[in-house]
């Protein structure tokens, strides 16, 4: 047999990959078993501490994590409080969402461990500070899809990502629900720490639920991960995973919501493989009710379900009215455990949810969004971010995303809510704009976009309450007062970015009356 | 009419207004008042309250209020039944409004 | 168009924030409680309550009742001397016995109205009667007033006026049901049935408002806003029934054309009667937009 050499076959500057040859030396086979491999030669590292070391974080970095743990999340504050024994400073926390258990980041803005917040939204004594002017540098606001894209393409870069997994395999394939028995949190799907996992520098898993390799299905591979640590809890079960969402029982809200689905009906868009996605609130779960209804008389199943998703949307798939579920988020027990049993129950990446810089993008399938607004305007601009007096107290969330995607969006909100009016003649902060909002549902009439003529038509066929956006506002004006103005000061503490990137508000500092 | 006693009107429900009246130690009449929609609203409920009294004739109140969202005819009418109930009087003076 | 009163909604007078809503709900009617809903010790709440409300909110083109306390006590006179300086108001008497029942009460109205240069008459009233003494004169008090517009059955208090209680047949009220039907039509004015408390059963609501239907009842009190939408389907014309009644209409519209006096569909006379119950199916129609405003309208 003749020696190999390089030089002895032809072509290979044209192959141009090849340059060397096989050295045995350089293999060496690792004889273990797969149980022996799996307890030492993993991604596990002995603490949250080693893990930031060996990650490299250093001041001024980008943090990020996500927001599937909800009401009962330890994750950011855990790691916070982590980052700031070890003394770090002027970190950018790019979490998915806050919430009010996220109080405790305040002390730690005050002290400087951070200096930059990117967000889809903030509330409770959290969102009161950043209001009263606590940040030097502006918040900035993101919906879900415009977070997805600002990741991918590179304009919102996360040094490490600290994502909080209900299971995971020691090298680092982590999901939502338990790949066998039920013990253990489940918060279903992790579409929204996909992105993270898959840009970001160094990626850290943690964890209270190592489980044997492969922990499959996974929301997230082993080859996006670096480190795996093992914490005691990750979250409250309470405040993660709630029983199926409650149906309401009041009345405005049910009236609000058979009015809505009637809109829906009569919207041309209700015909057999239709694709909808309906919000979280309760108006928005009523209106599936009385959707299913008209679903089962005209005989009409949705080809799919987008969304967060509840029971409610669990319950008209297994009643096969809904073919298929794309779940970015499961909202409750039921979801979560939908996905785990249900063939056609899949999770999605934020990505492919809402991100603009997709073709496909789930969001522009759909007919017909259902969503809540805090305010909405009489140029149809909504508000989900600032409260009547200005102060921030919620979330962009899937909101812009949705309005643009949905050929037809519809926005469920009461005229007033407790005195304070719904429908005004200008939002506090516009987040979504009013070219994508298609029409208003309330308990005292519906009002349609001027610029959708064809749903105009189609509604007052129907014999819907039409009125005027304008009507409604006056409406509420004469029954709650007109509301003095919020005194905001110049300071900006909100920056409120459309779903592209630009900027489409300022949310200013309110003034403190004490 | 004059503050005799005590009176108080409406609950601590959404959409209602929780009305004190007592005499003033001072003189004029004072308010105090907390409410869920102060920013918004605190200027509007105070002026409906002194408007409300000024219309029975009551002077020199102090009067507690906690608003949990109450319409200006909610707090009218809530203002009212404390005065009333305060100046232990049911010679109830009906506004001959027009219909 | 005369008032349709197929659904009347109870509100407790007391409750801010049920009075502020009464309205989108739909119900043809709204009646404010100052009676039995409303503790002793607020009645003067209550009634202040209404008093803001009925002047500050739009109601719209509901009919709005307010039932006050018995008119020989001072709370009902107070109620009275309130309510009827609104010009807003049908007056519900509760516990009507007799005549002069509602001739009492009557008066005080007179008076207030006159006091206040309210056009006379112009308040009108509702007589709810609940107890066998009203049940037997239910023909008197229907005839007692003209500012009368219809008499109701109150059910609770009537049953224990009986000494039974209410079953889901409701056999026991099927007199007094008959008696207030009878002395409302002879009378020309409405009968309102009483209202069915189990909120959460809707199927026995459809069952009995089916029975007081055909018995000829105008319409239903309702408890919870639930309940409108399954009175007013039933008390929704068919099909057929809108189609008789529109070809009634036209047959009328020919003759005037014809400038005839005598009208005829099918070889069937159409007298008043006819023609007023053909225009009531009408109405019915067009108030649940089961035809169109253009073709009622002929």
């Amino acid at each position: 047999m003749s020696r190999l050499e390089l030089n002895g076959i032809p072509h290979l500057e044209e192959i141009g990959s090849i340059d060397r040859l096989f050295d045995a030396e350089k293999v060496e086979k690792d004889y273990r078993s797969l149980a022996e491999r799996q307890a030492s030669d993993n991604k596990i590292v002995p603490s949250l501490e080693e893990a930031v070391r060996l990650s490299g974080l250093k001041d001024g970095m980008t943090i990020s994590f996500h927001h599937h743990f909800r009401n009962g999340d330890y994750i950011v504050n855990m790691v916070l409080d982590k980052l700031a024994e070890m003394g770090f400073h002027d970190l950018t926390l790019a979490a998915s969402s806050l919430t009010t258990v996220h109080e405790p980041l305040i002390r730690h803005i005050k002290n400087g461990v951070i200096r930059r917040i990117e967000t889809s939204g903030l509330r409770g004594p959290l969102a009161e500070e950043v209001s009263r002017g606590l940040m030097e540098v502006p918040v900035v606001f993101r919906s879900h899809g415009g977070r997805a894209y600002a990741i991918e393409s590179g304009k919102l870069k996360i040094d490490v990502a600290f994502l909080g997994a209900p299971f995971c395999d020691p090298y680092g394939n982590a999901n939502g629900y338990s790949p066998d028995s039920g013990e253990g949190i489940s918060c279903g799907s992790m579409g929204y720490a996909v992105p993270d996992a898959r840009y970001a520098d160094k990626v850290v898993i943690l964890t209270d639920h190592i489980v044997p390799y492969p922990n499959m299905p996974f929301a997230i591979p082993e080859s996006d991960v670096d480190y795996v640590v093992k914490v005691d809890q990750i979250g409250d079960p309470e405040g993660i995973m709630s029983g199926a969402t409650r149906f309401t029982k009041n009345p405005k809200e049910l009236l609000i919501a058979e009015t809505a689905a009637n809109v829906i009906e009569a919207s041309g868009r209700f015909e057999d493989g239709f694709s909808m996605q309906m919000g979280s609130g309760g108006a928005s779960l009523a209106t599936a009710r009385f959707l299913r209804e008209k679903m089962l008389n005209r005989k009409i199943t949705a080809g799919f379900a987008l969304g967060g998703i509840t029971g409610s949307v669990v319950d008209l798939y297994s009643e096969g009215l809904v073919k298929k579920i794309l779940d970015v988020q499961s909202f409750d027990l039921k979801a979560a455990q939908s996905l785990k049993d249900n063939r056609f129950h899949q999770q999605i990446s934020a990505s492919y949810y809402a991100s603009p810089g997709n073709e496909g993008t789930a969001v522009n399938q759909l007919d017909v969004v259902v969503l809540s607004a805090l305010e909405i305007d009489v140029n149809f601009n909504v508000n989900v971010l600032t409260g009547s007096d200005g102060v921030i107290r919620g979330a962009v969330g899937g909101h812009q995303d949705t309005a643009f995607g949905a050929s037809v969006s519809i926005i469920v909100a009461p005229l007033i809510r407790g005195r304070i009016p719904c429908v005004v003649e200008k939002v506090n902060t516009v987040v979504t704009p009013g070219k994508t909002v298609d029409v208003l549902v309330t308990d005292q009439g519906v009002a349609v976009n001027p610029i959708r003529r064809d749903l105009i038509e189609r509604l007052r066929k129907a014999g819907l309450p039409l009125c005027t956006v304008e009507e409604l506002k006056d409406r509420a004006e004469r029954l709650a007062g007109k509301p003095d103005p919020v005194p905001y000061l110049d300071k900006a503490v909100g920056i409120v970015t459309y779903r592209d990137g630009s900027v489409i508000d300022v949310i200013r500092q309110v003034r403190d009356e004490e | 009419m004059d503050i005799r006693k005590i009176g108080t009107a409406g609950t601590m429900e959404s959409s209602d207004i929780m009305i004190t009246i007592m005499k003033n130690k001072g003189t004029g009449t004072e308010i105090q008042l907390t409410s869920s929609v102060e920013k918004q609203y605190g200027r509007k409920i105070r002026e409906v309250i002194r408007e409300t009294l000024a219309e029975l004739g009551v002077e020199n109140a102090l009067v507690t209020a906690v608003d949990k969202g109450a319409l200006d005819c909610t707090i009218r009418a809530r203002v009212k039944t404390a005065a009333y109930r305060a100046c232990e009087s049911q010679e109830f003076k009906w506004g001959a409004k027009e219909g | 168009m005369k008032q349709l009163r197929r659904t009347m909604l109870y509100v407790p007078g007391n409750n801010p924030g049920m009075i502020r809503d009464a309205y989108i709900y739909g119900s043809d009617s709204i009646m404010f409680d100052l009676e039995d809903s409303v503790s002793v010790d607020q009645k003067d709440s209550a009634r202040f309550l209404v008093y803001e409300a009925l002047h500050t909110i739009d109601y719209g083109n509901k009919e709005m009742v307010v039932r006050i306390n018995a008119p020989d006590t001072k709370t009902g006179i107070d109620d009275l001397e309130a309510m009827v300086r609104t010009r807003k108001v049908v007056i519900r008497l509760p516990k009507t016995e007799t005549a002069e029942d509602v001739l009492e009460c009557e008066k005080q109205i007179e008076r207030i109205e006159r006091e206040n240069g309210i056009p006379a008459g112009s308040t009108r009233m509702m007589a709810a009667i609940e107890s066998a003494r009203g049940v037997l004169n239910a023909e008197k008090i229907a005839f007692s007033s003209k500012r009368l517009t219809g008499i109701a059955l109150g059910a609770e208090d009537f049953v224990t006026d009986l000494k039974t209680n209410r079953s889901p047949e409701g056999i026991e009220l099927l007199f007094a049901r008959s008696m207030i039907l009878l002395a409302a039509r002879a009378a020309g004015i409405d009968a309102i049935d009483t209202v069915y408390s189990d909120v959460n059963n809707e199927e026995g609501l459809r069952k009995e408002t089916q029975i007081i239907k055909q018995l000829g009842f105008d319409g239903k009190s309702v408890i919870n806003p639930r309940q409108i939408k399954p009175v007013c389907e039933i008390y929704t014309p068919t099909e057929k029934e809108i189609k008789k009644s529109l070809a009634v209409m036209e047959a009328i519209e020919e003759a005037h054309h014809k400038g005839s006096g005598v009208i005829a569909l099918n070889g069937k006379m159409i007298d008043k009667p006819i023609v007023e119950r053909a225009q009531h199916v009408l109405d019915l129609a067009r108030a649940v937009g089961a035809i169109d405003k253009e073709e009622s309208d002929k």
